[in-house]
């Protein structure tokens, strides 16, 4: 998994105005003076907001699976207890160290761009260790459930098991995602084309699935 | 005037193969040609059940000539069978909501426009955009496939009722494979139109050009990013919802199915599951679907009236926080749909009452558009003419909604055909005249020709009419108390009826025949059309300032537009005449609010 990068890469900062195409003082040439009070002098690269307009549509998901749960209980006779797999406590820090992991990436390519350091051996360290964490993290909850077919819990068996396999699958689908985008993120370095903006949003769409994980945690935990 | 500023995000080279150019394609304008070729194909298919649906209606046994090539159980002798029809009221339900509402007025216009709208080169991940139509196109095949399944399509009607839907095959024919397929389908769909959406907003909020403030964003712009607003939301409960009803199905939860259900006197085996669950899941996508389908129209016809008035809306701001609360309320009202669920009265009323405030956003659009119509010397024209009819439906059946909001009436109203009447007009037929008026408006910038004027206006007014003589007597039957999705009408005081289902046929053969005046009118206008100028209707937005008309492949040529205007600039002096581009450095009049 070990990985040289000879060359630096190429980090792009804050957007330059001048090449925006909402900034206010591209091209350098007059502006007659028509009516412009009211232009943008900055647009952030599009990364920056789709990353939160996904978060936002994810959270509308777990939102609506969160919702059927409660309704759902309160609807049956059915509900029994489930005793969550005490090896959730180990992937939930598992996915933690991978966060961890990811934030030293940012801080060892910061240093790069900045100028500071030459390479960027650290940072590609950094990043594969976030990844083998992730990957971990999935192996971790198949574990789990494998651990509940092995208590005779099924998906179907009762709705308390159904939520639970429901909701960390889809769950450890979003996870399989921030993966890629890992993956792409090594992919970018390795050919010196990373944008800030990549990086950012692909920290903070790991970050949000910690939180996430934990929210579902707590869920499962109370609830089931 | 134009910006010096090359490097763009989604910025692409021009495709040189057939297959990069036309199939898997990035440039925004291709997908969004892409949506309307899918919704085309879709209208037509949705238009072509809803006749045999009417055929049924006016005359029960009637034999069909070629029906049961369309199933393998569902019309012996060519005669629909009860169930056969519901499949068809199902599927053709399914197909204009999901394929065609929501397709066209805002994927399929707001794909080609917006960007150029903004001043952008193209979406920001084009990537994401072509996935969010094949993904879109899938799904279509996908549903259309539950024709070709054993029993047929579902048959539970498009909001797919709890716990019908989940029992699977014990249900009736389409109950199994049917149901799996529908809500495979729409949980693809939904994943496309969640990609849509994530482009859509990042596009209006991050690609605009110099000089493009959010206030100077056309109407259209802020129908298409308040809808994908409302879509990134929506959606992504209904997938959920979706895949919730899969696992019923195919893995034998039972998160839907109450204990002891008996079903055609089978015993389920499902522990307990909610069957409002379903209700609600899917009504909180369900309502905003509504605006979904009517705001990108809302926009669309704003547009075109301000294009055709050639004067500016009384408040351009107060029309868009109008749709932002339309948008906004339309979360809160969904209830609205679960009357008769047996909720409690208290819900009813608290659902009741957005539901009635809601009508204030509505009548705030209608009374600007009126307002600004008054004393306009409008240009009527075959776009224009659709927004006329557009808010002439929108107001026809919003009216009756003011009823409906109220769980006393809407109880004796809910499973009748006044619904029917309700929302064919409001949001199907109203959407639909959104897509026209968009469609002769924009079509000679999408292929440099004019689309025919005369058969443009024959369309529109066989429209008008025959969508009138379609629906309002939907409203009559619906009071003499005729029950909406019965496929005869036995009872003895529906007799009296059948003469107006009789007309009512005969009215949606000869509206449907009017569209085919439309495709032809598209077709023939595409290859042979008058070739279109730049700017034909003295229009003022940026896509009427492209170096080229269609627009080239980045859109702008080498050099991004500056904007210096509000959008709408009509009804001024200038060197261009009565109006003002919005690229255009010349001193503006005192409508710019800016």
């Amino acid at each position: 998994m070990a990985t040289t990068v000879h060359e630096p890469p190429k980090i792009e900062g804050q957007r330059d105005p001048s090449q925006s195409h909402g900034g206010f003082n591209s091209g350098g040439q007059d502006l007659v003076p028509g009516n412009l009070p009211a232009v943008k002098r900055y647009s952030p690269p599009p990364a920056s907001t789709g990353i939160w307009v996904v978060l936002a549509s994810i959270t509308m998901t777990f939102a609506a699976f969160t919702s059927a749960l409660i309704v759902r209980q309160g609807s049956a006779l059915d509900w029994r207890h489930l005793t969550l797999p005490n090896i959730l406590y180990v992937n939930t820090l598992v996915l933690f160290a991978s966060s961890f992991a990811l934030e030293m990436t940012r801080r060892r390519i910061r240093v790069v761009a900045g100028g500071l350091k030459a390479d960027s051996v650290d940072a590609s360290r950094w990043l594969y260790a976030a990844l083998t964490l992730g990957l971990l993290f999935v192996v971790g909850q198949y574990i789990a459930w494998a651990q509940l077919r092995a208590q005779g819990l099924y998906l179907a068996t009762n709705p308390n098991s159904s939520f639970f396999y429901v909701l960390t699958a889809v769950h450890a689908l979003h996870v399989l995602g921030g993966l890629g985008g890992l993956l792409r993120v090594i992919r970018k370095m390795g050919n010196s084309t990373l944008r800030k903006s990549t990086l950012d949003a692909t920290a903070y769409y790991w970050h949000f699935m910690d939180g996430l994980w934990v929210y579902l945690l707590v869920l499962l935990w109370m609830k089931l | 005037m134009h910006d010096t500023a090359h490097a763009h995000a989604g910025q692409h080279a021009a495709p040189t193969s057939f297959i990069r150019k036309h199939v898997f394609s990035l440039d925004h304008k291709v997908i969004g040609k892409q949506y309307y070729g899918l919704a085309l194909a879709a209208v037509l298919i949705g238009m072509f059940l809803s006749w045999l649906m009417r055929l049924h209606l006016g005359w029960t046994n009637l034999a069909i000539p070629g029906l049961h090539l369309l199933t393998k159980n569902g019309a012996p002798g060519d005669v629909m069978t009860p169930e056969f029809y519901l499949q068809l009221m199902t599927m053709h339900a399914t197909i204009m909501v999901f394929f065609v509402l929501t397709t066209a007025p805002f994927a399929a216009f707001g794909n080609y426009f917006l960007p150029i709208q903004v001043g952008a080169e193209d979406m920001p991940f084009p990537h994401f955009n072509m996935m969010s139509f094949w993904v879109t196109f899938v799904a279509f095949l996908v549903l259309m496939s539950s024709f070709f399944v054993s029993d047929g399509p579902t048959l539970g009607g498009w909001t797919q009722y709890a716990p019908l839907s989940a029992v699977g095959q014990v249900g009736g024919p389409g109950e199994g494979a049917g149901v799996v397929l529908w809500a495979l389908s729409i949980a693809i769909f939904c994943v496309g139109q969640l990609l849509g959406s994530l482009n859509f907003i990042t596009t209006t909020l991050d690609m605009r050009t110099r000089g493009m403030s959010l206030w100077r964003l056309p109407l259209s712009a802020w129908g298409w990013f308040i809808t994908s607003v409302m879509g990134l939301t929506a959606f992504a409960v209904l997938m959920p919802a979706c895949i919730l009803l899969i696992l019923d199905h195919v893995a034998g939860t039972s998160f839907f199915v109450p204990a002891n259900t008996v079903m055609n006197d089978q015993m389920q085996p499902h522990s307990g599951g909610s069957t409002l669950l379903w209700q609600h899941l899917f009504w909180f996508f369900g309502h905003p679907e509504v605006y979904i389908a009517i705001v990108p129209g809302m926009g669309i016809v704003s547009h075109v009236l301000v294009t055709n008035m050639r004067k500016p809306m009384l408040s351009h701001r107060v029309l868009v926080y109008a749709m932002g609360a339309l948008a906004v309320l339309s979360y809160m009202v969904y209830g609205h749909h679960m009357f008769v669920s047996g909720m409690n009265p208290v819900s009813s009323l608290v659902f009741s009452f957005p539901t009635l405030v809601i009508t204030i956003p509505s009548t705030i659009v209608v009374l600007i558009w009126m307002g600004s119509l008054y004393g306009a010397k409008l240009r009527i024209n075959s776009a224009s003419l659709f927004a006329l009819g557009f808010i002439s439906m929108f107001i026809a059946g919003g009216v009756s909604g003011f009823f409906l909001a109220q769980p006393s009436i809407d109880i004796m109203l809910h499973a009748t055909y006044f619904v029917v009447g309700h929302f064919h007009l409001v949001m199907g037929v109203a959407a639909m005249f959104g897509i026209f008026a968009g469609t002769y408006f924009w079509f000679p910038k999408m292929y440099g020709r004019m689309m025919n004027e005369t058969l443009g206006k024959i369309h529109f007014w066989c429209s008008f009419v025959g969508a009138y003589a379609i629906f309002m007597p939907f409203h009559y039957l619906g009071l003499a108390g005729n029950v909406r999705r019965y496929q005869a009408f036995a009872p003895e005081y529906m007799q009296p009826l059948i003469p107006l289902h009789k007309f009512i046929t005969i009215a949606a053969l000869f509206t449907g025949a009017a569209q085919l005046v439309f495709v032809y009118n598209l077709f023939v206008s595409r290859y042979k059309g008058e070739p279109a100028s730049d700017n034909p209707w003295q229009a003022t937005s940026l896509e009427w300032s492209t170096p080229t008309t269609p627009p080239p492949h980045n859109n702008f040529g080498d050099t991004l537009p500056v904007v210096y205007h509000d959008p709408f600039q009509y009804g001024v002096e200038s060197s261009t005449g009565d109006y003002v581009m919005q690229t255009s450095p010349e001193k503006a009049s005192a409508h710019d609010e800016s």
